[in-house]
């Protein structure tokens, strides 16, 4: 698993490639048809929100996460809460909301980071159970499994960010905020230690570079992505509850990772993308080819996608193609029919 | 709390020494895994779901029982033997973390297969022997839980005699010491990985088998059996057969005893908080802050 070279700054072709992005992201409404696509467009963008925060967890600082969805949950729930039953303003929630949300990560992750891989992977994943259970039987404030309904609308003054297009513009500007701090870290010295630990965690600590720490503090960041995302997600969603923050859903946001490539910040959102625009083929598709119809099935294609990714494109999904496209630019027979083709007269 | 008397903790030591069984099989076989092949099996419970849900479609066939209990194994052994020749021999040399979301990728395919092939409705298998359950001085056993605790018991000599004193079994032991002292002794290696993964593989389809007349048999059977197993496999440091056998019995008892004095919807809930005391006891040992401290201490220049 290899991880681009390093750049200093922002050069000139990383500002361009981002105003694309934006002027991209900024215009897709304009061209999307259905209100199911810009629904599931908002929806790209705040799992997008938790998978940046995932790429820099797991690509960099090469921590396992199997229960990032239930940091997404704390987010979720806390601001659900908070504004159901304490009334508070939705922002305040999200803001408080984040902060428990990481002074959680911060102490699960003191002990956590002396483990190996393995454990941490299934310390994560309790921790989510964990999560899950609590959610489930808390019942006073989470409702319990029928979950916690009616929470409020963001505002903006008076106005209630109530429309699809008013919260795909809400959610991916967050996103982008989101990129530029992650692109950021990655590029200044914090992300180098990440990059040293990644690669040899003897190596950067005999150079004096604070592992635990650094760790820990990768992993309350990414907690705090995924808890804003996730409080953008009760205000978007209006009803939440504990089965969209369970096991399966900190795999799907691996996947996505993965998909995306673990250590390339640009591939989290379109990793994201392709998972989610994925579930939705298949579950047109699915109901077509087998008696059962339930969506259910898609979960085949997500284990066997990340076998098959893991195995052959550990780089992920974009560098493959990006690197499938350049042989087929460089390809001998191709330029000598281009040749040809311009000896022409 | 609810007042009890002593034959209702009989009970509940007795139960949650059949439960624990089961994690004790599912763990063996994640030990068995990691110890030649270095890879944590993720998916063990998903061998466990398939163990059941094989023998559920053989005896639905009317296929006797004995006939059909072999014949889940074996099939599950099929399978174990070819995710291990398909995805991990690829990537054997792969980082960690890869070949952890490999077998947690695994883990999920043979989920959704499962779905595919049994749908969603849940299945059981009958009784091995019908009857009433037993009443052990006071306290009430079903009868399948005697099977639970004397297959598994059947099931540790067999592997202690297999280890002890077959020669396959000695290889891999070799192989779980030092890989490359075998491969020098003439040990296959990757065939030894490929025997691991069918021995993890059979032992988790023999857990399947018996508990499934306990308890729903649907596609999502493996995931809280897996992680309960790893819990007790953990005991052992992924490595110590005896002692996660002691933990798996030890899980077992716990959970059912949360179960009669909390409630039965905690008890998911005490393997979790069990895994992470262990993963705290295991990284924080206090013998060695203290050697620390003395160290940093007596490092310190003077007069600081």
């Amino acid at each position: 698993m290899s991880i681009r070279s390093v750049s200093k700054s922002w050069t000139r072709s990383n500002l361009i490639g981002l105003l694309v992005f934006i002027a991209f992201i900024g215009t897709l409404p304009l061209w999307v048809r259905t209100p199911y696509a810009l629904s599931n467009m908002v929806l790209i963008g705040i799992y997008s929100l938790v998978t940046i925060g995932l790429c820099l967890l797991m690509g960099y600082a090469g921590q396992i996460s199997l229960g990032q969805a239930a940091f997404f949950g704390l987010g979720a729930y806390g601001s659900g809460i908070l504004t159901v039953h304490f009334g508070w303003s939705p922002w305040i929630a999200l803001l408080i909301a984040a902060v428990i949300t990481a002074v959680i990560a911060y102490f699960i992750g003191i002990p956590m980071f002396r483990l190996r891989s393995h454990y941490l992977a299934m310390g994560t994943l309790a921790f989510g159970a964990i999560v899950t259970i609590v959610m489930n039987e808390w019942k006073v404030y989470t409702g319990g499994p029928t979950g916690l309904p009616g929470i409020p609308r963001f505002t903006l003054g008076a106005i209630p960010i109530k429309s699809d297009i008013a919260y795909y513009y809400l959610a991916w500007g967050t996103v982008i905020i989101g990129l530029i701090i992650a692109l950021n870290l990655v590029r200044s010295r914090f992300g180098r230690a990440l990059r040293a630990i990644h690669d040899s965690e003897p190596a950067a600590q005999s150079l004096g570079v604070d592992v635990d720490r650094y760790k820990l503090i990768t992993l309350v960041i990414s907690s705090i992505y995924a808890s804003v995302a996730g409080s953008l997600y009760a205000h978007y969603i209006i009803f939440i509850s504990p089965n969209a923050f369970d096991f399966s859903v900190s795999v799907r946001l691996v996947l996505m990772v993965a998909v995306g490539g673990l250590a390339s910040i640009w591939g989290a959102p379109f990793g994201t993308a392709v998972v989610i625009l994925l579930t939705m083929a298949l579950r047109e598709i699915v109901p077509l080819l087998t008696r059962y119809g339930s969506g259910e099935h898609q979960i085949i294609a997500y284990g066997l996608l990340l076998v098959v990714i893991m195995i052959f494109m550990p780089d992920g999904l974009t560098v493959a193609l990006v690197r499938a496209w350049r042989r087929l630019l460089n390809s001998e027979t191709l330029r000598r029919r281009l040749s040809a083709y311009r000896r022409r007269p | 709390m609810p007042d009890y008397g002593l034959s209702d903790y009989l009970q509940f030591v007795l139960s949650g020494l059949s439960t624990g069984s089961i994690y004790v099989l599912i763990a063996l076989g994640l030990i068995a895994i990691y110890n030649v092949t270095g890879v944590v099996n993720l998916a063990q419970g998903e061998f466990v779901m398939l163990g059941a849900m094989f023998a559920v479609t053989l005896v639905g066939l009317h296929i006797p029982i004995g006939f059909a209990f072999i014949g889940s194994v074996l099939g599950v052994v099929l399978v174990g033997m070819l995710i291990q020749r398909l995805t991990i021999h690829p990537a054997r040399h792969a980082p960690e973390v890869s070949l952890i979301i490999i077998t947690i990728g695994t883990a999920i395919a043979l989920r959704g297969l499962a779905l595919l092939f049994w749908g969603t409705t849940p299945r059981s298998l009958p009784e091995f022997s019908p009857g009433p359950p037993l009443n052990v001085m006071g306290a009430i056993l079903s009868r399948q839980r005697i099977w639970i605790m004397g297959t598994a018991g059947v099931v540790l000599l067999l592997l202690y005699l297999f280890f002890e004193f077959t020669l396959l079994g000695k290889a891999v032991r070799a192989c779980s010491i030092n890989r490359r002292a075998s491969e020098l002794l003439g040990i296959n290696p990757e065939l030894m990985s490929l025997l691991s993964y069918a021995l993890g593989a059979g032992l988790g389809a023999i857990g399947g088998i018996v508990i499934a007349p306990l308890t729903l048999v649907d596609y999502n059977m493996g995931l809280v059996l897996g992680l309960k197993g790893f819990v007790a496999a953990i005991m052992g440091g992924l490595v110590n057969m005896p002692a996660a056998v002691i933990g798996g019995l030890a899980l077992g008892v716990l959970e059912s005893f949360t179960s009669g004095f909390l409630s039965s919807g905690i008890k998911d809930a005490v393997a979790f908080l069990t895994l992470f005391i262990i993963l705290l006891a295991r990284t924080t040992s206090i013998k060695t802050t203290l050697q620390e401290k003395r160290a940093q201490r007596q490092a310190r220049p003077k007069g600081r």
